[in-house]
């Protein structure tokens, strides 16, 4: 049995009275695609950004890679591989769709502290935004600014970012959130072809794409796991029926 | 999708001169100033228009490139002039010497105020560098023994390697438009550099940087100890100009018109500062001969431009080039 690239034990989180975090602890295995849904309000962003650091936890441990991380800033944990995509997408919105990609692979490129040399003649960096362009289908776009890509193509950026960010594990927070029927399906495409290389775990509200995509489902509701397994036992599991009660997609 | 073979195309820069027609014209007015208008008055006016220039194309890199607002930019003039003039009363009157002290001593300055500033952002950093300029400020006014309120005098202008070269008005405005040029190709490299796109990145999206694994603290100071050493390297020419210094060199209303010189001749770009430091200083000139109420009239034009000319001077001037 190997062992969890990522594992969450015991996270506690409350803002006043709410408790958006309640006892949550799950492992996520090399390689697995892990899906996080549950109703709005759940939690599932505020856990990513416990995952991330970016929420301070109350109570609980996180390690990542056999390493306890739980103490560490946002950047410290992105730069050991800990990668993320948001809800509401977050680009570098004067930069082009290159540069923006060129600047998430500068980072794992040795030292920022460069004062002198072109940072967009880097031919090095350029390739590798390229190649990620291409691989999420936003090549032809590459020049254009970034806050001129439509809603769609933002979240390909994003997951462009993610992939030369040298990741050892993607956090996708509602990847295809707002996106139309059609690039939905390329979204879909794009994480098929990504499933495997990366361990993944993938908050999502689109039930088709999440049972297609996902070998393990945790069901959060109320800030507390409900349920946790195959999409199988998930969908056959009782007490998810309860809470997804009338959805057509557990009919 | 990610088995299209898409032929990767770089996106095109836009052609060169495009991008340097307004750099090389400033520049080339410039120079041809001594030539035309020799009077000591005008070659001394521009001089320190160009000083200012130099002030205001450092705070640049935090203001219009960190999206930094530090109220308290001219307590690195001070601190580099009063460096020049302190030396020089100790009878250590070489630049080279006094010049890298001054620059040390701004770049010093800036590490310990800015680790402490760039603590907070918005309204409280504009707030905490203004009381760290109005620190250094107070600090000069009690230099006793250096003058305290009304100043210290140099007898002469700093020496370079023994020779009284700068006393020239024409050598020294050709140094200071020199030094103007090379603090413009610095930054200019700068900002375009692997850490100036960090710089940038921070400003536009702070989150997305430390998402991405940037620290933008580090990146942040480093621009704000880079920019108070230029700053006080002006201040080092400025002390050298009118062979004088004073506390008056540090007010907040001159780190108030440092900022109004970025804003109005275009934040973020480099040109633009130059053209903000150089203008400014010469209509103020100009409307201070017209009437000592020249400030009366001077905030409402800075009102006017930063209303219809958002983006500042540059962004007019260059409308047509995209
Ligand atoms: N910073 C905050 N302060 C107070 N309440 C918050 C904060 N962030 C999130 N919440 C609340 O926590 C709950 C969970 O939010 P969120 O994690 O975004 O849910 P989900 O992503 O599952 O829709 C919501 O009720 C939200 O209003
Ligand atoms: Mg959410």
């Amino acid at each position: 049995m190997s062992t969890p690239v990522l594992s969450l034990s015991g996270l506690h989180k409350s803002y006043g009275a709410l408790k958006v975090t309640d006892g949550v602890s799950l492992d996520v295995m090399p390689g697995e695609l892990h899906a996080i849904i549950g109703p709005n309000g759940a939690g599932k962003t505020t856990l990513i950004g416990e995952i991330t650091g970016e929420v301070a936890l109350d109570a609980g441990t996180i390690s990542f890679c056999g390493e306890d991380i739980t103490r560490l800033p946002i950047h410290q944990r992105a730069l050991r591989g800990l990668t993320r995509s948001f809800q509401i997408t977050q680009v570098l919105p004067g930069f082009t769709a290159l540069e923006n990609v060129a600047t998430a692979a500068q980072a794992h490129d040795g030292s920022s502290f460069h004062f002198f040399r072109r940072a967009s003649s880097e031919s090095h960096l350029n390739r590798v935004a390229m190649d990620a362009l291409a691989q999420v289908g936003l090549a032809p776009r590459a020049g254009m600014v970034a806050a001129s890509l439509s809603h769609g193509e933002k979240r390909q950026l994003e997951i462009a970012m993610a992939l030369v960010s040298s990741p050892k594990i993607l956090l996708l927070d509602e990847p295809m959130a707002g996106m139309g029927r059609e690039e939905t399906e390329g979204m879909v495409e794009v994480l098929m072809a990504l499933k495997g290389r990366y361990p993944m775990v993938l908050v999502e509200h689109d039930m088709h794409a999440v049972f297609r995509l996902a070998d393990r489902i945790s069901v959060l509701v109320y800030g507390r796991v409900i349920a946790s397994g195959t999409p199988e036992a998930v969908r056959a599991d009782p007490a998810v029926r309860e809470a997804y009660l009338g959805e057509e997609d557990f009919a | 999708m990610a088995e299209t073979p898409v032929p990767p195309v770089m996106p095109a820069a836009p052609p060169l001169w495009r991008r340097i027609w307004l750099p090389v014209l400033v520049f080339a007015l410039l120079a041809i100033v001594p030539l035309i208008w020799g009077e000591r008055f005008i070659l001394g006016l521009v001089t320190r228009a160009m000083i200012m220039a130099i002030a205001a194309l450092s705070l640049d890199l935090i203001l219009g490139y960190g999206a930094l607002v530090s109220f308290g930019h001219a307590a690195f003039l001070g601190i580099g002039a009063y460096a020049v003039a302190i030396l020089f009363t100790h009878d250590i009157v070489d630049a080279s010497i006094a010049f890298p002290v001054a620059i040390l001593a701004g770049a010093l300055f800036a590490l310990v105020t800015g680790a402490i500033s760039l603590k907070t952002r918005g309204v409280y950093f504009i707030m905490i560098t203004l009381a760290f300029g109005q620190m250094a400020l107070f600090t000069a006014t009690s230099l006793s023994a250096y003058g305290g309120d009304d100043g210290l005098r140099m007898f002469h202008r700093s020496e370079v390697f023994g020779s009284r070269l700068l006393a020239n008005d024409t050598t020294f405005y050709f140094v200071v438009l020199g030094t103007l040029l090379a603090c413009f190709l610095l930054l200019k490299a700068i900002v375009a550099s692997r850490f100036g796109r960090v710089l940038r990145g921070a400003k536009e999206n702070e989150r997305r940087m430390r998402a991405l694994g940037f620290d933008p603290f580090l990146y942040r100071l480093a621009a704000y100890v880079l920019a108070g050493a230029i700053c006080a390297l002006a201040g080092a020419l400025f002390a050298n100009l009118g062979m004088f210094v004073a506390p008056a060199y540090m007010t907040w209303q001159r780190s108030g018109e440092f900022i109004a010189m970025v804003v109005l001749g275009g934040m973020g770009t480099l040109i633009g500062p130059i053209i903000g430091g150089i203008g400014v200083t010469l209509v103020e000139e100009w409307l201070a001969q017209i009437t000592q109420h020249w400030k009366v009239i001077f905030g409402p034009m800075v009102i006017l431009v930063a209303i219809f000319a958002r983006g500042g001077i540059v962004k007019l001037l260059t409308r047509g080039d995209r």
